[in-house]
């Protein structure tokens, strides 16, 4: 980490967007991870995406669990509420925001413990639940906090830094996202910000339980030969499907795609997430062929990323429930409270 | 007990004789239809003016297991569990001989007599009423299940005769019961004049006996769970997230039904939002998030689950943010006394978390009470930005309680505590997320969304200073802690105050209580004070404990504190907070599962009192 503070000027050049804000509008407080962290350059994407996308900051609001990827949401977007919540239960208490305020953005930042260990169930029923909500995993691996220890996403057969070997199957949190719901599932590199920036706009752009994992290799204690999320290891082995690019509203696509190489998905808020295939079989609204592939590329070593799946046609928690379209906690006593009359109505039905 | 009949010498008591006061206890078989039998003769005694508290006592079981309803009238309005049964209705085989032992000597027990039972299975002390209900049903009905359903109220029928209930009161309500179904009506209606015209013709009415009166006036009968749910209507709340526990999945569920009454829009979109959780953890964390976000949110639950949420409770408490609890206590863990009351959870509430934690706890002493700290829990939760806890039981959530009428101020707004707006912040007031303003330890919060450039923060639980800004230092952590301390002491006046039942005469001796002991409690105080014993009693309603408890305490030399436990938790709140010396409280508890009496009070206290009567006049303190 570094304890030099962020100079406070900008540089006059710097480009804005359509809110007339720079990128580094968007930034944090400075980062307390080790110099070289994944995590950062996650957080870094982050900024790209909600400053690409023009979201107002205040508008979106990011909430974590406990440990190195959940101290992350204090270094970005500093004009957002934030809530480092309790450890494996950032689902429920983004649940209940959300709820709350259904206007509002929701940015959930987990990591591999946070999620995988001792926050399995919550993961899983949120997303099951269709929470409207961007849900990103920053997946190391390992226990970084707490110095090195196996997390539950750890592939068997990986090696950890002092040489002792996972024998427990890993946890694939993406083939869990996709059989329990989520409709907008990817998987990225935190070293590969082109791939990833796309992908995490959409998430954020996306009406529904948008999952991501994002490998994420932890400098300190899990980047060395024998693991299988080390910068290494991942590079030589990430098989992307496709390239995403988002666009919103009727901006003009200006890249040049030969025919049949692109396939567009429009969802529901009117965005239109370009794809480029790099895979002519991979259909990313296939959920059951998706399924099926990342199965098999799995059984050849390979980790698959890319926009794995998306359902345009997504609904969320509050269509589920019919909540009213204006945020439950902007609603009133005349709103809420029922009344003397409707009282006297109830007291005469107990009699 | 006497074996056979020849063992049993002497003459019968005679039998009992009474006008509205007297005890009648159902047994039958879990699932067997019996419960809404049970509860149209308790209704029908209350529609004819009577007053009676009716209890039901049953398993951890949807079929099969025992299952008991008391029906306590009381025309002096007695309505805690009195103790002792004067009319048995045992109609299950599996507890026959406990049923037969619990009655009174001189009571009666009303029995199905198509089968002939021996001697043995009989008491010569008590009056016995045969009623062949299986042989009458048989008759009337070829259906198996509704020679079984309709036996039920066959009993009702017989039993109307016996003790004078007015078959018209019967004949309207089963007119409101079956509204919607109206060929239910005659259907029941001739198996209630099965049981009374066989009563009539064979028997004689008993030594029990009804008369219509007027003291029930207009009081509503109603279950604790059922006025908690409506107070978190009333009270503005919004979000509910909860996980099925006996004994308040009911609370819940009648939160939903009122929701879909009252806070549905016209085009069918709804004001509330309703989460069944995946468990305990997840329930209280959606109420966390909801609360954080500015909704007015809670969860209901027991023991188990206060003991999973407790990490999330400490959560509330540090970064403070509003959350409400029901705890409808019960005993525990596992099944079985589960379905038994207790107040037990009172230091698993009070100390909820780890780290220094304690938090508010509303103390309802009826399903009255429920509806009035149901909604004000809300209140209070905003305004002092923590969790709060409705600590009802299971004897007043699953119980239907005979209280007086709801009543709601219509003029009465939200109180949605510190909250700054964007106005506020536009017009350039400070925001420090944690520093103490206006000297009650509370600070302002903001709602996510609020400004563009003002009033973000970020929320941790402990680490941060007055302004939120991350922070290890001791220092901080201390002043934050100093501080919540002071909202502590600034929730104590802002709580329920007690109240206070003064004796007849000026005395030195005092009793504490709270919740569902207080009907009991009432009876027994005066039947303590119709013996010679002058209490003072005082019944808390909140904690933290506002300076008029402890005044009370001081004033009085010795106290009974009575308590649904085993280990004495409001005591242990009361020496812990209020620093009061073990010897000056004195503990009566009562902890079996099943609601105190008016009679174990009155001997367990009156015991007390008596062989402390030496002491006293030696320290010549009390009784002055």
């Amino acid at each position: 980490m570094t304890y030099i503070l962020k100079p406070k000027l900008h540089h006059p050049s710097l480009p804005k967007n359509d809110l007339g804000f720079t990128r580094r509008d968007y930034e944090g407080r400075v980062s307390t991870l080790c110099a070289g962290c994944g995590h950062d350059s996650i957080s870094a994407a982050i900024i790209q995406s909600a400053w690409e996308l023009g979201i107002a900051p205040h508008r979106l609001a990011k909430m974590s669990g406990i440990g190195c990827s959940s101290k992350t949401p204090d270094y970005f977007l500093g004009q957002s509420h934030g809530f480092n919540s309790v450890h494996g239960r950032m689902p429920s208490v983004l649940t209940g925001a959300n709820l709350a305020n259904r206007d509002l953005i929701y940015l959930g930042v987990s990591g591999d413990g946070d999620s995988a260990s001792i926050g399995l169930g919550q993961f899983a029923h949120s997303i099951r639940r269709g929470v409207n909500m961007s849900y990103i995993v920053e997946n190391n691996g390992v226990y970084g906090l707490t110095k090195g220890q196996f997390s539950a996403t750890s592939d068997k057969g990986s090696k950890s830094k002092k040489g002792v070997e996972n024998t427990e199957s890993g946890i694939d949190l993406v083939a869990l996202a996709l059989q329990l719901g989520a409709t907008y599932v990817g998987r990225s590199f935190s070293g590969d910000k082109d791939q990833l920036v796309p992908l995490i706009k959409g998430a954020l752009s996306h009406h529904g339980p948008a999952f991501l994992d994002v490998i994420s290799p932890c400098i300190a204690f899990n980047n060395h030969a024998g693991s299988t999320k080390s910068f290494d290891y991942v590079r030589e082995h990430n098989e992307a499907v496709n390239r995403l690019d988002v666009i919103i509203g009727r901006t003009p696509i200006t890249t040049a795609y030969a025919p049949g190489e692109v396939r567009e998905v429009t969802q529901h808020d009117g965005s239109t997430l370009t794809l480029r295939k790099l895979h002519d079989d991979y259909d990313p609204t296939n959920k059951i062929a998706a399924a099926n592939y990342l199965q098999e590329r799995h059984a050849e070593g390979e980790i698959v990323t890319g926009l794995l799946y998306v359902d345009p046609e997504a609904t969320d928690l509050h269509d589920r429930l019919g909540t009213t379209a204006k945020p439950l906690n902007q609603l009133t006593t005349a709103d809420l409270t029922p009344g003397a009359a409707a009282l006297a109505k109830i007291n005469a039905s107990l009699r | 007990m006497p074996d056979t009949l020849a063992e049993i010498s002497g003459p019968k008591p005679a039998p009992i004789a009474a006008v509205n006061d007297f005890v009648v206890k159902f047994a039958n078989v879990n699932g067997s239809g019996s419960a809404s039998a049970n509860g149209l003769f308790a209704k029908a005694i209350i529609r004819m003016g009577v007053p009676v508290a009716a209890r039901n006592i049953f398993p951890s079981n949807i079929q099969g297991l025992p299952t008991w309803y008391e029906v306590r009238v009381s025309g002096a309005g007695h309505l805690g569990r009195r103790g002792g049964v004067d009319l048995a209705v045992p109609l299950n085989p599996q507890t026959w001989d406990d049923d037969v032992k619990e009655i009174s000597s001189g009571g009666y027990l009303f029995y199905d007599s198509t089968k002939p039972l021996t001697a043995s299975k009989f008491r010569d002390d008590i009056h016995i009423i045969g009623v062949p209900l299986t042989a009458i049903c048989n008759d009337a009905y070829k259906i198996p299940r509704e020679r079984q359903l309709f036996k039920n109220i066959c009993y009702v029928g017989a039993l109307s005769w016996l003790i004078n209930i007015d078959p018209a009161v019967i004949e309207q309500l089963l007119n409101e019961e079956f509204d919607s179904k109206p060929k239910l009506i005659p259907a029941n209606l001739n198996a209630f004049n099965l049981g009374r015209d066989w009563a009539k013709n064979h028997l004689t009415p008993i030594g029990l006996q009804l008369q219509k009166s007027d003291a029930v006036g207009n009081r509503i009968f109603v279950e604790g769970n059922a006025a908690a749910a409506l107070g978190a209507v009333y009270g503005g709340a919004t979000v509910c997230a909860w996980y099925p526990i006996t004994p308040s999945t009911s609370l819940a569920e009648a939160f939903t039904g009122y929701c879909e009454d009252f806070r549905t829009n016209a085009d069918g979109s709804t004001n509330y939002a309703i989460v069944q959780c995946e468990d305990e953890i997840a329930s209280i964390g959606v109420v966390v998030g909801a609360g954080w976000n500015g909704a007015r949110a809670f969860t209901c639950t027991s023991g188990p689950g206060i003991s999973l949420m407790n990490e999330f409770i400490g959560l509330s408490y540090f970064a403070e943010i509003p959350a409400v609890i029901f705890d409808v206590q019960r005993g525990g863990p596992s099944t079985g006394m589960p379905t038994r009351t207790q107040q037990s959870d009172l230091l698993l509430a009070a100390y909820a978390s780890h780290g220094d934690t304690k938090h508010p706890l509303l103390l309802p002493a009826d399903p009255g009470e429920c509806f009035t700290m149901g909604a004000q829990a809300f209140d209070l939760s905003d305004r002092l930005q923590t969790t709060v806890f409705v600590m009802l039981d299971l004897d007043i959530g699953m119980q239907e309680w005979l209280v007086g009428p709801f009543q709601w101020d219509g003029a009465k707004q939200i109180d949605r505590g510190k909250v700054m707006t964007a106005d506020m912040l536009e017009a350039g007031a400070f925001f420090g997320r944690y520093t103490d303003v206006d000297g009650d330890g509370i600070p302002f919060r903001t709602y996510p969304g609020t400004h563009p450039d003002k009033g973000a923060y970020f929320t941790r639980g402990t680490s941060r200073n007055r302004m939120a800004g991350y922070s290890e230092k001791g220092l901080d952590y201390q002043d934050n802690m100093e501080r919540l301390l002071k909202k502590f002491h600034t929730a104590a006046a802002l709580v329920p105050g007690p109240i206070i039942r003064p004796a007849s005469v000026k005395t030195r001796i005092g009793a504490i209580y709270f919740g569902s002991t207080t009907p009991a409690m009432h009876e027994a105080l005066e039947a303590l004070e119709a013996a010679g014993h002058h209490i003072d009693a005082m019944r808390v309603r909140a904690f933290p404990f506002s300076q008029d408890v402890y005044d009370f305490i001081h004033a009085h030399d010795e106290i009974c504190v009575v308590e649904q436990n085993r280990d004495a938790q409001l005591r242990s709140l009361l020496m812990i907070e209020g620093g009061i010396d073990a010897s000056h409280l004195a503990s009566i508890l009562h902890y079996d599962g099943t609601p105190i009496t008016a009679r174990f009070l009155f001997d367990a206290i009156g015991k007390r009192l008596e062989a402390r009567k030496g002491t006293r006049q030696v320290t010549g303190k009390a009784d002055k």
